[in-house]
């Protein structure tokens, strides 16, 4: 593992750079992230990005978190630390001062417009990676029918579902899904 | 459900730091789901209606949006200081877990079992969103049917099950929305 400078540069242009095309969230920068650590960079093999994913995915947080996987394996902890903070940095400078205004104007007539017009869009692209999402995920009976009893259950009840992903981590060690 | 109108609850900055970090610990399956239940069902931070707002602003900021979730919502509450706090809550506890979890497969490498863990927990986190997306919707089922619904399931079948190109979807969309928002607030 190297921790030159030169590394870490790259790792900071690089995600702060896709963080800005990143619209709709860190799943979908995915595909960009596995060209940039497989492909161009050669920084990792096709498995050992798949298995990063696979930690991020099972590591409780925001699905961003694999950025920081991706650091750490590239240059250890300054890695991870430097693609962090690219991946977040500069767009979370941006909403703090896109909020401010956002706030400001909160009874204009045009805030009001934008956001009546936006709400409708957002939740409808929820619903489309919910399906894509769905569509991945169920890939067996079995997991179609954990997937659901997931969702029926999570909506009707408020119970935490901590418990939930404690059985399905143990049914996909037994291999029953 | 019923709405309940009551006086909020503003948070304080320490509790501000505890919710996000209880939102990253908790967060298997993606952080929404959690969002939404510290900020709305728990705590009553926000109304369903609201949160939906601010996710709506916080998904076409570029960037994560829960990410950027906790900077708007923080900096409502207390400025730079509190979307800091907000920041690191969200994003300290996986920071460690995860790099920990790292230094781990750097040395061992083998993670067959936690592939194997990871189907059932991927099935439970895609259940778990199909919930948060149900439970979402509802504000604009509640309203009177109308032009919102269109667009949104428009959105939803254009991106989602007919799988065209985002930004042709949102380029014919968007503008469609906002006149119409427009003409119903003229």
């Amino acid at each position: 593992m190297s921790h030159n400078p030169g590394i870490l540069l790259t790792l900071a242009g690089n995600f702060s750079l896709m963080s800005l095309f990143a619209m709709g969230g860190a799943n979908a920068a995915f595909p960009e992230m596995y060209r940039l650590a497989v492909d161009v960079m050669h920084w990792m093999t096709d498995r050992q990005f798949a298995d990063l994913y696979a930690i991020a995915q099972v590591t409780p947080g925001p699905n961003v978190i694999v950025v920081t996987l991706i650091g750490y394996h590239v240059a250890g902890l300054a890695g991870a630390l430097v693609a962090t903070l690219a991946m977040c940095g500069p767009t979370c400078v941006f909403a703090f001062f896109v909020g401010r205004v956002w706030d400001r104007f909160k009874e204009a007539r045009w805030r009001l417009i934008i956001q009546a017009a936006l709400v409708p869009i957002s939740l409808g692209l929820l619903g489309a990676s919910t399906l894509v999402i769905a569509r991945v995920a169920g890939q067996s009976w079995q997991t179609v029918v954990l997937m659901l009893l997931t969702a029926a259950v999570t909506y009707r009840l408020r119970l935490n579902p901590l418990w939930i992903f404690a059985i399905a981590a143990v049914l996909g060690f037994a291999g029953a899904v | 459900m019923p709405d309940i109108p009551a006086a909020r609850p503003t948070p304080t900055l320490p509790q501000l730091l505890a919710a996000f970090a209880m939102i990253a610990i908790f967060g298997f399956g993606g952080v929404l789901y959690w969002s939404r239940r510290m900020m709305v069902d728990e705590r009553r931070w926000m109304t369903a209606e609201e949160f939906n707002e601010a996710y709506a602003l916080c998904n076409f900021l570029p960037g994560p949006n829960i990410v950027n979730f906790a900077v708007v919502f923080g900096r409502q509450i207390g400025g730079t200081v509190g979307a800091f706090l907000a920041l690191l809550g969200l994003l300290g506890p996986p920071f460690a877990l995860v790099t920990f979890f790292g230094f781990l497969y750097a040395h061992y490498g083998d993670i067959a079992v936690l592939q194997r863990m990871f189907v059932g927990v991927a099935a439970a986190a895609a259940g778990l969103t199909i919930s948060t997306s149900l439970k979402m919707w509802q504000p604009l089922v509640r309203e009177r049917p109308g032009v919102p619904h269109l667009i949104a399931l428009a959105t939803l079948a254009g991106v989602g099950v007919m799988r065209w190109p985002i930004y042709w979807v949102l380029g014919v969309l968007m503008p469609l929305s906002i006149a119409l928002a427009w003409w119903v607030r003229r």
